[in-house]
């Protein structure tokens, strides 16, 4: 076989082995082989046609199997998707559209009336009219010969620590890189049906998007609504036989802590991958117990390294006191921990978690100072130019030799699968008229944000300020104001003392409460 | 009935708990928001939920959950 240039070949290739074969599905439709292709090739001859050439295109979509359908369609064209979704704030939106300045949205029904709520004056394009477009074979194939593999197809927006999001750009050739060593861990073939739980606006639904092409497996997007009623989602994945699932540990934690598996079990579920934060070993071992003969994967990485980076397959038994090692880096992949004064750290010593291959990110949209203050030549090689990405994460190697993840360097924190810069909520509210200060803390323990504040606003028109200006899972859940922010010698708000003071605090409403209810 | 209203103020202070009744049918409630609430429930009213019971109907509306709660409290 030639070597792979673009990440459309997946489509190409498997398009003519399994044409009728169901690709991607909701709960209601499935499109098959043929019809993916057809249809990203109808969008990408008609942006091709507009003029859009080697430009950002957004994908405003609600989440649907025509969104993944509208990516391969941008790629198509030669151009890069950057997907956008309604669950995002309008303020976080307007950040990113300034960030792009895209000339081309592609809409549905559902959210073209949303779109009015931003300032943007460019083209407007609705998937249903769009997708009718004749495809034009020449002028698709003249773009498939020119694109070479470092050419990007999507950016993909995270949180920045001044409050303004991070494009992260991929190129063809780290996320063909990715999809090969993933799909070999995760032994997807043919038969795989995924059941996609991630939404489609972050990089880990490349898990599903493209091994679904590599291999002609299928995979289902599961209606949010079922993670909040877990019997309801375990009888959806037995209904669509899904076998491999790549989920975030809080839907995972959701369906064991509740106990659903003593009514119902997934019966054909081989395969559960999980990432973004580390597993509860309790929640861990109900899943281990309720399928025994399942393969279970741990998954670490960054959306700059393009998805994932470590994986660890369960091969031994824990107990209650372990934690699942991150394991060691996929094929063509390296880490090297880097100690504080960038050496490499010692045998079973902590150090930063840098990251070495081809899986590298080109680096953030319009952003050239962000880039290269974590994109950056390698402190280990003096001989000759060579990136590593340090993703401020500290591990360590364990006595096995394997990775361990151990913290965040700053104050970026996991939340409920979201990678999140406390930062950025901070910056947020910080906007708010009459607020003085803001500072957010984590309570790892009981896993809550929580805001303190200083200025003259009720708590809840902080609340409400929140709700409007942040995403969902970024809104605290503990908002307190204030008479003074408490300040470090240099001047800056302490965050460590007001962290020591929430957790004893609570530590000490926890007593007394006990106390209480013995007298 | 008090108790469960003031921890869904928590939640959402901005909605009206007494009259609102499609609290998941209009996604008020999302899947945090569900976990959250049974927690909360099981450490104020000594009641855990069981899965079974996980279900829409149960959860649209204040008076449904106190429903719920009740139901549960009886049962034990």
């Amino acid at each position: 076989m030639s070597r792979q240039i673009n990440i459309l070949e997946y489509l190409e290739n498997i398009v003519s082995v399994c044409p009728d074969k169901i690709c991607y599905a909701n709960e209601k439709e499935g499109y098959t082989f043929r019809q993916v292709y057809d249809c990203a090739r109808a969008i990408g001859t008609f942006l091709y046609y507009r003029g859009h050439y080697k430009k950002p295109v957004v994908v405003f979509m609600k989440k649907h199997p025509k969104e993944i359908i509208a990516f391969l369609g941008v790629v198509y064209a030669g151009d890069y998707y950057v997907p956008i979704d309604e669950e995002m704030p309008v303020h976080r939106i307007e950040l990113i559209f300034g960030n792009l300045s895209p000339e081309a949205v592609i809409c549905d029904e559902t959210t073209v009336g949303l779109l009015k709520k931003f300032n943007y004056k460019g083209n407007v394009y609705l998937y249903d009219d769009i997708v009718k477009t004749a495809p034009d074979d020449s002028a698709l194939r003249e773009i498939f010969d020119k694109a070479i593999d470092t050419d990007p197809i999507y950016v993909v927006f995270t949180s920045g620590s001044t409050g303004v999001p991070k494009g992260v750009v991929a190129c063809h050739r780290s996320v063909i890189d990715y999809i090969e060593s993933f799909s070999e861990v995760l032994g997807i073939n043919s038969g795989t049906v995924f059941g996609n739980q991630t939404p489609l606006y972050v990089d880990a639904s490349l898990k599903e998007i493209y091994p679904t092409l590599k291999f002609g497996a299928t995979a289902y997007i599961i209606p949010k609504e079922l993670f909040m009623f877990p019997v309801k989602l375990v009888e959806f994945l037995n209904e669509k036989k899904i076998n491999t699932i790549c989920w975030v540990v809080p839907a995972l934690t959701m369906i064991s802590g509740l106990g659903v598996f003593d009514k119902i079990k997934p019966e054909y579920l081989h395969t559960i991958a999980f990432g973004s934060e580390v597993f509860p070993m309790k929640q861990f071992l109900l899943w281990r117990k309720a399928l025994p003969n399942a393969k279970f994967i741990n998954l670490y990485g960054p959306t700059e390294a393009t998805g994932m980076s470590c994986y660890y397959v369960v091969d031994r038994e824990f107990t209650e006191n372990d934690v699942i090692p991150i394991g060691r880096p996929f094929r063509n992949t390296d880490i090297i921990l880097l100690d504080e004064e960038n050496k490499p750290a010692a045998p079973g010593e902590p150090g930063e978690i840098c990251i070495r291959g081809t899986s590298l990110t080109l680096g953030y949209y319009r952003d050239f100072e962000r880039t290269s203050e974590v994109f950056v030549q390698n402190p280990l090689n003096d001989l000759y130019p060579e990136l590593i990405y340090r993703t401020g994460d500290i591990g360590k190697y364990n006595e096995r030799g394997e990775l361990v993840f151990l913290s965040r360097k700053d104050y970026q924190i996991k939340h409920m699968g979201h990678r999140i810069e406390l930062g950025e909520i901070e910056a947020a509210i910080g906007r708010m008229d009459g607020i003085i200060n803001a500072c957010c803390i984590f309570d790892d323990v009981n896993k809550k944000i929580v805001l303190y504040y200083t200025g003259d606003c009720p708590k809840t028109d902080v609340i409400s300020f929140a709700k409007e200006k942040l995403p969902r899972y970024m809104i605290p859940h503990v908002v307190e104001k204030l008479d003074a922010m408490p300040l470090t010698t240099n001047g800056k708000i302490n965050r460590l003392l007001l962290k020591e003071k929430y957790m004893n605090e609570k530590k000490g409403a926890e007593k007394n409460g006990s106390i209480n209810k013995n007298s | 009935m008090e108790a469960l209203i003031k921890i869904l103020e928590e939640l959402h202070p901005d909605v009206d708990f007494r009259n609102e009744k499609a609290l998941i049918d209009d996604k008020i409630l999302d899947s945090f928001d569900i976990i959250s609430l049974i927690t909360e429930i099981n450490e104020e009213y000594g009641v855990r939920i069981p899965v079974d019971e996980i279900v829409p109907e149960n959860f649209n509306s204040a008076e449904a959950i106190y429903k719920l709660i009740q139901k549960l409290q009886d049962e034990e």
